[in-house]
């Protein structure tokens, strides 16, 4: 079995997780080049969040994608599908030739996480479905003595729909121990930034009984060190709230006016992809 | 890269519009009545700009109301705005409507009979997003609602002539949307609409073809093409789903004796069923093809690829309305 269970998770280097966040943008920026990709300034936010998500907490087996006693991460916002991709490519869940086919007519890669592809758990696209899936897989797991833990992202745009509320409810009533949520907040919705009051969006998640840490989303060594801290509560659900920024590792993108649709002229991705490139320092 | 699926920036616009077009026919016609009546308010779902309602956010802001990613409660704000007095029309995409906020669509407006218009973008195929975007159960699970009206229009003109009879209608209404460039099909100068009245474009004595929404225009380049093949086709345009102009759909029928019903939504359960369901009870016998959606989740793919794919696109309706038989089937 190859699964990336690292054990000792403070052994993973952030030197090791940095070069796999990079990895994931170069990734991202090869399937979205030259087609009109909205959604790679959301990809290039949360790449970090993922790194650390899949190349140090989850128990996974990209041999076996629905090997039974895998941690479930659960990517709620669908849209975010280019950056679930690039982590199941650089998984080697996903060939290379599948996510070259990203983004265009006949694909099997749909344009939001669809569960029918390998890796992926919940069918994503309408907001709002992944943390009420996430407490019935951790309710379920928990009542198979499973140490399977759940995983799941949800964006702050998600945040406003009800459906997350009832979740995170039940969750802390349930006391969920084995539930994680995760909260891209890149402060941007569909209508441009924030349309409703959001904050404080931490003491929402304590008063419904979730162990709560904020960080910047897009600081590897903070990611790992609030990870680290929530599992300190073996009582009931946690929560990570990373402050992301959208673009992240591009200049140019971070710059863009904060638009949900990231407009990419055609002749502007090879130089997009030099400053990512080059930013890596 | 001609197999790009995805139009940043033009979601949720239909595809390919070769002909003339408006922009943002919704919203435009909203300020207007918006003008006239202060009583017009407008909200969204964190869809202004893809549902067309940004003319009238801007021009109106403290009538504008964003209700965040959360159509329920966009619903039911709508329903209290309505409940004090106001007119409200509520817009975002008709998958996230018609699925998640059926109950307060059902309940909080249409059976209260509350002067809310619910206003559906992208509707069918329209969205290259896949299952989760696409409406294809709309019009079915709407016109079960009772005292609902709901109206699919067929162009820009149409859709402004719809709004402003919706305004000015008591009662809840659910308006299929069109954003962006809206092909401009019926010709503003001897244009009507009246609610629950079907019109007959043209017609004919081989057969008769009804329509709703955009499939209209298709309908009647299809008829245009059978008449040069010596196929005479009626074309029968039913923008109100319900009420259906019943007297309308019976003359037809009995008249012509073969009816094709073509429809941007499920082929069972919409107006292909009601117009069936109304013939057989009336007892006439007219054979009836029903052309529309299938009853599967479409895949991610642009408008224009999923319609040749299944079956929706000019040639197949063309062919139907000359030979008789849907290749879609
Ligand atoms: C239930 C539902 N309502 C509306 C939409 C349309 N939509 C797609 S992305 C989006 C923006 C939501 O904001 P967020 O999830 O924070 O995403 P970001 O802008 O950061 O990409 C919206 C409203 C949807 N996909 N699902």
């Amino acid at each position: 079995m190859t699964i990336t269970d690292v054990g000792d998770r403070t052994a993973v280097t952030g030197h090791e997780l940095r070069d796999r966040a990079f990895r994931l943008r170069q990734r991202m920026m090869a399937m979205a080049a030259d087609k009109g990709e909205g959604y790679i300034a959301q990809g290039l936010g949360i790449a970090d969040l993922l790194a650390v998500a899949y190349f140090r907490q989850l128990r996974f087996d990209p041999a076996w994608p629905d090997w039974p006693e895998r941690d479930r991460f659960v990517l709620s916002t669908g849209h975010y599908s280019i950056a679930m991709y690039a982590v199941l490519a650089e998984l080697g869940v996903l060939s290379e030739e599948d996510i070259a086919t990203y983004g265009l007519n006949g694909s099997d890669l749909p344009m939001s996480t669809f569960d029918e592809t390998p890796g992926v758990e919940i069918t994503g696209g309408s907001l709002g479905h992944g943390l009420g899936q996430g407490v019935g897989m951790a309710l379920g797991l928990r009542l198979d003595g499973s140490p399977a833990r759940v995983m799941v992202e949800l964006s702050d745009g998600e945040l406003q729909e009800g459906s997350t509320w009832e979740a995170a409810m039940s969750a802390g009533s349930f006391a969920l121990a084995n539930l994680t949520a995760v909260v891209d907040c890149n402060g941007i919705q569909a209508d441009g930034p924030m349309v409703l009051a959001m904050e404080p969006v931490a003491d929402k998640w304590r008063a419904f009984g979730w162990a709560v840490e904020e960080v910047d989303g897009n600081d590897i060594d903070q990611l790992c060190r609030a990870f680290d801290a929530l599992d300190a509560h073996p009582d009931r659900p946690k929560v990570l709230i990373a402050r992301t920024t959208p673009g992240c590792g591009i200049p140019t993108l971070m710059a863009r006016e904060r638009a949900h649709f990231v407009r990419v002229a055609e002749g502007e991705w090879a130089s997009l992809i030099e400053e990512l490139e080059a930013a890596r320092g | 890269m001609a197999d790009v699926l995805n139009r940043a920036g033009g979601m949720g616009e239909v595809a390919e519009v070769a002909g003339p077009y408006e922009i943002a026919p919704f919203g435009n016609e909203l300020v207007a009545l918006g003008r006239e009546n202060p009583d017009i308010v407008g909200l969204s779902a964190d869809m202004s700009k893809y549902s067309d309602i940004v003319p009238f956010m801007k021009e109106f802001p403290e009538r504008y109301f964003n209700a965040g990613v959360a159509e329920q409660n966009a619903v039911m704000m709508a329903a209290g705005l309505a409940k004090v007095g106001k007119i409200a029309f509520c817009a975002t995409y008709a998958a996230f409507l018609s699925r998640r906020a059926l109950d307060f669509i059902a309940i909080a407006c249409a059976h209260s009979k509350a002067n809310v218009k619910i206003v559906a973008g992208s509707p069918g195929l329209v969205n290259p997003y896949g299952a989760t975007h696409q409406s294809l159960e709309d019009l079915v699970v709407m016109r079960s609602v009772p005292d609902l009206t709901v109206i699919d229009p067929c162009d820009a003109v149409e859709l402004r002539h719809v709004v402003r009879a919706a305004a000015a209608t008591p009662g809840t209404f659910y308006i299929r949307n069109l954003r962006g460039k809206v092909p401009v099909v019926f010709d503003e100068q001897d244009f009507t609409f009246e609610i629950g009245k079907a019109r007959l474009l043209r017609d004919g004595t081989d057969v008769a073809v009804l329509s709703t929404g955009f499939m209209t225009e298709r309908a009647l380049k299809a008829a245009d093409a059978a008449r040069a093949a010596d196929v005479s086709a009626a074309v029968l345009h039913i923008p109100t789903i319900k009420p259906l102009d019943e007297a309308a759909v019976l003359d037809v029928a009995a008249r012509v004796g073969r009816v094709i019903v073509i429809e941007n939504g499920l082929r069972s359960g919409g107006l292909g069923s009601a117009v069936t369901e109304l013939v057989h009870d009336t007892g006439l016998d007219t054979p009836i093809t029903r052309i529309g959606l299938h009853d599967r989740f479409h895949p991610c793919a642009a408008q224009w690829y999923n319609e040749r794919e299944f079956g929706l696109d000019q040639d197949a309706i063309t062919g139907a309305v000359i030979t008789g038989v849907w290749s879609g089937r």
